[in-house]
């Protein structure tokens, strides 16, 4: 089985792996800010920012599309801050007004325009299509070395390594500013931290997380990825170092344990047919959480206030 | 394409056309009302749990009635599957919120995202189990109204109808829990019913909204309409009152728009429609619009600049600040070349003395909340009585005299 894994599976788990982490390290500190949600908005509003960028150049090519889905998810933040500070409107109630307006206006420019000679549509945009990443010119291991084979492997895995990457080294760089902002935004403030930067910082590099992650995998694994695996860990750990290594830990497992069980868990059953593994990660790292929340060793609020 | 419209708006687009609107009236109502009671409890998000858990729901369903050797697609049996997990949704996010210490924002991402993952994957499932043969559930992600058949309609208008009476006949008790539980629960509320009631009404929206504007947008029609009432009014009562009008219109012209050609979905039009009624709302809003607020920012800087302008005249000091200028000019203190009018000269003593008058004021009168929200620039008429006002010119004495006012 080992040509064939590397063909068909390795690339599509990889790349759920690296999505899993790009968005789970961002969703730590977005839940520990109480601003979980922001990944869900984000997502929403992708859809009409591919959209647009799809009728502007007339083509699916990535970086149109990903300056697109980032450039909406720019205009759904400061749609939100605006709602909320000029008309005093509590934040959950402007993401909702601003995401479900976005995301309608995507799909009926989506509607408008004529996209039947190309691969754009909703279902799409929910889902992804992680199945069919895969790497053709593989035919075994030693692939791995074959720079011809190597520079076939498909670019949403290099695109995806570099966010992750990326978004790693911000963390490590930033991190004292990072997790005394989250914590303790007074004193913060006192010791010169730029606290309003950061806060933005941290939903712009969300957002770029989310559309790297959108455009391989679809956007119910990144609402999943931003909010499960750190929901988890937070109830492994009161230390924000751990929380963090455990949300990666729990990502990067529930992406390869739910590939594989979209791919193979049918044939186990007897059907021929695999499920989608995009809405299997999803269910997984819900199910991982569900346990969590029943057994984890921090998951009361009295270990939480820590008295 | 003006005719359909107004076929449309006047009911005359065909029968389950007819039924669609007043459904989704109906709906926009009820949704508007229910979204209120969200709103005000700052629950607003907790619908989109809701909404997104219907999806594992509709597919169950589907796979048990056609296991059960029947249609898959019959609408009653989709809804009642969508309620089911909706139900579970929100208890699941209730659970997590009482029993870990998780918040709820995060306890709502988590049901959203995860039971949207399991409906994918049955989704999935039904692609394979129905060998090609579209189900057509994929019209439930987004609503669609094509191919509507006529006792969906029906069910439409009439799960618009029930949860629009269970809110008018409990929007008393709703009003209450929303705003304070505890009194409402000390004065004899059953609140966890109330609760439950609500939550109900919400589920109701979601799922019969579920055809019409599909399980993605539907969270649209609780939340954007109280949002946009929310501008009019700081009256509870009326909150629900705008909310219904505004959610029942949105939906009835946005079944009206989509019936004016055919690739406009009803359910995006419907949202959009809201969203032009918020827009509006937060620009124009008398009292917490956009507008509104700019137009008093401006009145606030025209009074300081006229302030400081009076009172320069009053001293004989030379007018600088050219928007200071300008300012006094139009409001016709001072002529072209700077020297005051007749006005002029009156408002400046004006000023001097009430700015007199309130430094006396301060000695005589203890009332600190009197001058808590003094700003320098009301007019001490409006704050104190006359009485209030005699009695500081009295301790004031004879008025000083002014300066004789001085251009350039």
């Amino acid at each position: 089985m080992g040509a064939e894994f590397v063909q068909l599976s390795l690339t599509p788990i990889l790349i759920g792996i690296l999505a899993a982490i790009a968005c789970a390290i961002p969703g730590n500190f977005l839940l520990l800010r109480k601003q979980a949600l922001i990944g869900d908005a984000i997502s929403h509003v992708v859809l009409p920012g591919i959209v647009a960028a799809f009728l502007v150049t007339g083509t699916i090519s990535t970086w149109p599309m990903m300056l697109g889905a980032a450039g909406a998810a720019v205009v759904a933040v400061v749609m939100i801050e605006a709602i909320r500070r000029l008309g005093r409107i509590e934040t959950g109630a402007a993401m909702g007004v601003t995401f479900t307006t976005l995301f309608a206006a995507g799909v009926l420019l989506l509607e408008q325009t004529d996209t039947s000679s190309v691969h754009l549509d909703v279902e799409h945009a929910l889902y992804g299509n992680l199945e069919s990443l895969i790497w053709l010119s593989a035919t075994g291991w030693t692939s791995l070395w074959d720079p011809a084979a190597l520079a076939d492997l498909p670019p949403e895995l290099t695109r995806m390594a570099v966010t992750t990457l990326v978004i790693a080294l911000l963390t490590v760089v930033f991190w004292r500013a990072l997790k005394i902002s989250t914590f303790d935004e007074g004193y913060a403030n006192s010791i010169g931290i730029p606290v309003k930067t950061i806060g933005f910082a941290l939903v712009i590099v969300s957002a770029v997380a989310a559309v790297a992650a959108f455009d391989a995998v679809g956007s119910i694994i990144v609402i999943a990825m931003f909010i499960c695996p750190p929901a988890t860990a937070r109830l492994m750990t009161n230390r924000l170092e751990h929380q963090i290594l455990w949300s990666i830990f729990f990502g990067a497992g529930s992406a390869v344990a739910g590939y594989v069980l979209a791919g193979y868990g049918p044939l186990w059953l007897g059907s021929s047919n695999a499920v989608s593994a995009a809405g299997m990660i999803a269910t997984v790292s819900g199910l991982v959480l569900g346990v969590a929340c029943l057994y984890a060793p921090a998951r009361s609020r009295v270990t939480a206030a820590g008295h | 394409m003006l005719s359909t419209f107004l076929d449309a708006l006047t009911l005359q687009a065909g029968y389950n056309a007819a039924l669609v609107a007043v459904g989704a009236t109906l709906l926009g109502v009820a949704g508007g009302c229910a979204g209120c009671f969200l709103f005000l409890r700052k629950r607003t998000l907790v619908s989109d749990a809701v909404a997104h858990a219907t999806l594992p729901g509709v597919c169950i369903a589907f796979i048990l009635m056609v296991f059960l050797g029947g249609d898959g697609r019959n609408l009653v049996g989709l809804l009642i599957g969508s309620a089911a997990t909706a139900g579970l949704g929100l208890l699941t996010v209730d659970w997590i919120t009482r029993k870990t210490r998780l918040s709820e924002d995060a306890a709502i991402g988590a049901v959203l995202s995860v039971f949207f993952g399991l409906g994918v994957v049955l989704l999935t499932v039904i692609q394979t189990l129905s060998h090609g043969k579209q189900a057509g559930l994929e019209g439930f992600l987004l609503g669609s109204t094509a191919g509507m058949l006529f006792q969906d309609a029906v069910i439409i208008a009439v799960g618009g109808a029930v949860s629009t009476a269970i809110i008018l006949v409990l929007r008393r008790p709703m009003t209450l829990v929303a705003f304070d539980p505890e009194y409402a629960g000390a004065t004899g509320v059953p609140v966890r019913f109330i609760d439950i009631a609500m939550m109900s009404v919400v589920m109701m929206v979601t799922v019969v909204g579920l055809k019409l504007v599909g399980l993605i947008l539907i969270v649209s029609s609780l939340i954007i309409p109280s949002v946009s009432a929310r501008f009019w009014t700081d009256r509870s009562d009326r909150l629900l009152v705008i909310a219904a009008a505004t959610g029942g219109l949105a939906g009835y012209l946005g079944t009206a728009v989509s019936a004016t050609a055919p690739n406009l979905p009803t359910g995006p039009i419907i949202v959009l429609v809201n969203f032009a009624f918020f827009s509006i709302s937060m620009l124009l809003s008398p009292k917490r619009g956009v507008l509104a607020a700019f137009l008093r920012h401006r009145k606030f800087q025209v009074d300081v600049h006229l302030h400081q302008g009076l009172t320069s005249l009053a001293r004989g000091e030379a007018i600088r600040e050219p928007l200071t200028r300008k300012m006094m000019r139009s409001a016709g203190y001072i002529r072209e070349d700077l020297v005051a009018t007749g006005k002029g000269r009156a408002a400046a003593a004006k000023t001097v003395l009430d700015e007199a008058r309130w430094a006396k004021a301060r000695q005589i009168i203890q009332d600190e909340a009197i001058f808590a929200s003094y700003d320098g620039l009301t007019p001490i008429e409006a704050v104190l009585t006359r009485d209030q006002i005699r009695d500081i010119d009295a301790a004031l004495g004879a008025p000083a005299p002014l300066v004789s006012p001085a251009g350039g």
